[in-house]
């Protein structure tokens, strides 16, 4: 929902990083406001997986050149767990495993940190489990996932909806998901988006990353981005995606392409 | 296989380990034998079977590194030491007590320095037929051939220290099920070490479990200690597990700072019976647990599941044997260790698969998990099979925390502090929750929990 006056949450400015001393993003500017929900797309290896762990601060990425500003704030010297209490989330394209943590301990860790964080009281087991299992509506899971270790053994939908319900619980500013489609057959697919869906509202933002247009059938984007060679090279409507999703994304590079020509040769 | 994994400092280590004479070693241990002998009581002569294991212990001598049973586990620092038997019953302190406490149990047998204590122990309302006492309160009368038929006669019971405890063990715990009883009440065993004001104390904890025909227990055997101050505790458990009994065993060892522990737990399985043993290692400077255990009919059960949480400078060594030699015995084994600071592991589990243990199903699995850059891990799974119809699995694995998982905790709020703290407790729960009383579960859960980095 696109609403001109909503405060700005994310603010990426020419942001440039690395992996191992290869230049991964070079140079993506984005804006994100409240209530909005965006798509970026592109093809394997364009850099969209790693904008988005740039964004949660995953420590094998370097940030070169560039801003991240998350509610107003240069987030760049924040720890991931300090961005996580400050409203960021990331829904991992692969959930890990933790063996031995069982899924209510993960869940209830994780929801106290951000009580904590803003200086609320924690909960406790009981007050906790109250709370939890009304979230398992949202994603349509059974109670029973609760006691199994986090993600061990889940099927790739189990532990797509389980970044779903953790998204429920935490209660997000801003929610990246990762390819949180890819690998999900359609009932799975309409329970995740529904989930989604449910919890956008005009005080937060989405942030999804996809290859394919299938999920915007399900979560409709305000506005759709083109990633090629870690830069933004298009933005437009959910028309966008149709677009590629017909013609592939041969043409739209190939534009791409002629103008940075262009560019050089001026 | 063997799979060694250690740090920068490895050349330093081996040149510590180079050993003592044998002239040296050979004069130790008929120090400590003769110490031992001095301190038998007139009413527990077994004069026989202690002469036995006087001369298995001398032929055995005492360990060097340079044999491989004890390659990795150097016990040239005790040899600085002289260990005398606690002549005193030292007061126990209300804290230790808390310590031991569980409120799951309602028997429980305490000895100090490996002496009986009455006044410790809880021994109210036994059931009807089960013994629970201590030998030399107990050796009298119609029972004693029954004790003279077990006690000391555990196949795994002969190498050189457990043929020292046997020389010289003082008193014993004992624990008789009659056949077809089943003990709903969790019974504890515990054997305090408290060194005393003057010299290093020794002490050997003797412990004798029978679980006749069709019955079945769950047993707590509690080494436990506070002291930093040198003390050698060499003990011996011999449990018969009968035709199909059961027998599900915890054992503690959680002994002080300065404790050499050295442990022998040798079992013996009949038919069809059932054995599961949780060894939980956090505690002395330098540990040894022999566990072994001997199938002496067919389709027997045995679950062995260990976890050794060490740091500083501790060893904590696990050597396992079982040894099949009937058809259709199963064995699932799973060790793990934490390693942190400058602490040494050592696993060693033999399977023996004889010809005549046939359909012998056997797993084992190793799993360490290394936390800091100068721990050591030398682990060394080991299948031995004859038998041509078999199905048997071992492994090692060697980890450190995985960055992704401590990356994916970060992301939910989870500081990276706590987030590994949280990975370790994961590791370490597989085994914690298998132990069945809930306050020794949240005892050892607290344990882990407190692991700082």
């Amino acid at each position: 929902m696109i609403n001109e006056n909503s405060d700005i949450i994310l603010s990426v400015q020419n942001l440039h990083a690395t992996v191992d001393g290869t230049e991964i993003l070079k140079g993506i500017n984005l804006e994100v406001k409240a209530g909005e929900i965006h798509a970026i797309m592109g093809l394997n290896g364009s850099g969209k997986s790693t904008f988005s762990k740039v964004l949660a601060g995953h420590p094998d990425y370097e940030v070169t050149a560039g801003q991240i500003i998350f509610k107003g704030q240069d987030i760049a010297d924040l720890e991931p767990h300090d961005r996580a209490t400050a409203g960021i989330f990331l829904a991992f394209q692969y959930p890990l495993a933790i063996p031995g943590v069982s899924n209510r301990d993960f869940l209830r860790v994780a929801f106290n940190a951000h009580r904590k964080a803003k200086g609320e009281e924690e909960l406790d087991v009981f007050d906790f489990d109250d709370l939890i299992e009304e979230k398992l509506d949202v994603v349509k899971m059974d109670a029973s996932f609760l006691d199994r270790s986090v993600n061990e053994g889940f099927s790739g939908g189990e532990k797509k909806r389980n970044e779903i319900l953790q998204m429920a619980l935490l209660e997000p500013t801003l929610a990246i998901l990762d390819e949180t489609d890819s690998g999900l057959d359609i009932d799975a697919l309409k329970t995740v988006a529904g989930g989604v869906n449910q919890l956008a509202n005009p005080t937060n933002a989405v942030v999804m990353i996809t290859h394919y247009q299938r999920l915007l059938n399900y979560i409709v984007p305000d506005f759709v981005h083109v990633v090629a060679d870690g830069r933004i090279i298009t933005t437009g409507g959910k028309e966008l995606a149709e677009r590629l999703e017909t013609e592939g994304y041969e043409d739209l590079l190939a534009a791409h392409q002629t103008e940075k020509q262009v560019e050089v040769a001026a | 296989m063997a799979i060694q994994v250690s740090n920068s400092d490895v050349t330093v280590m081996s040149k510590t380990q180079t050993s003592k004479p044998q002239a040296e070693r050979q004069a130790y241990l008929n120090g400590l034998l003769a110490t031992a002998q001095a301190a038998v009581p007139a009413d527990l002569p077994f004069t026989t079977l202690r002469k036995q294991a006087a001369a298995i212990a001398q032929e055995h001598g005492f360990p060097d590194t340079r044999q491989e049973d004890w390659r990795f586990t150097n016990l040239a620092p005790m040899l600085s030491v002289s260990f005398q038997p606690s002549t005193v019953t030292p007061e126990v302190d209300a804290e230790t007590l808390a310590a031991i406490a569980l409120p799951e149990v309602t028997h429980r047998l305490v000895f100090v320095n490996g002496q009986f204590s009455a006044s410790l122990s809880q021994l109210d309302a036994l059931p009807e037929g089960l013994i629970v006492g201590n030998l030399a309160h107990l050796y009298s009368g119609t029972f004693t051939s029954k004790f003279d038929d077990c006690l000391g006669q555990s196949a795994g019971n002969h190498d050189v220290f457990a043929s020292l405890n046997t020389v010289g063990f003082q008193d014993a715990a004992i624990l008789w099920v009659p056949s077809n009883q089943v003990i709903a009440a969790p019974i504890q065993l515990v054997f305090l070490s408290i060194a005393g004001d003057g010299a290093a104390t020794l002490s050997q904890p003797r412990c004798l479990v029978v679980a006749e025909s069709g019955s079945a227990i769950t047993l707590v055997e509690d080494f436990y200690g506070s002291d930093s101050k040198a003390h050698f505790t060499n003990s011996v458990t011999e449990i018969w597990v009968e035709d199909n009994a059961q027998v599900n065993h915890v054992r503690l060892q959680r002994e002080g700072s300065g404790t050499f522990h050295i442990g022998k737990t040798a079992v013996t399985q009949g038919c069809d019976s059932r054995y599961t043993c949780t060894p939980i290692t956090t505690g002395a400077q330098l540990s040894r647990h022999n566990l072994e255990v001997t199938q002496t009919g067919p389709q027997t059960e045995t679950t062995l599941q260990g976890l050794s949480a060490i740091a500083g400078t501790q060893l904590a060594d696990t050597h396992s044997i079982i040894a099949f030699n009937h058809p259709h015995g199963t064995a699932n084994q799973r060790h793990k260790c934490i390693v942190d600071d400058r602490a040494h592991a050592v696993f060693n589990g033999k399977m023996w698969v004889p010809r005549n243990a046939q359909q012998t199903n056997a797993s084992q699995l190793n799993r360490n998990l290394l936390l800091s850059d100068k721990g050591r891990i030398d682990t060394k799974p080991e299948l031995d099979i004859v038998a041509d119809n078999v199905k048997c699995a071992h492994g090692a694995t060697i980890s450190q925390l995985d960055a992704d998982e401590v990356f994916y905790l970060q992301s939910r709020g989870i500081s990276g502090e706590q987030a590994q703290q949280l990975l370790i407790y994961g590791f370490a729960m597989e085994i914690i929750d298998a132990i069945p009383l809930p306050s020794l579960r949240e005892t050892l859960t607290q344990v882990i929990t407190a692991w700082t980095r």
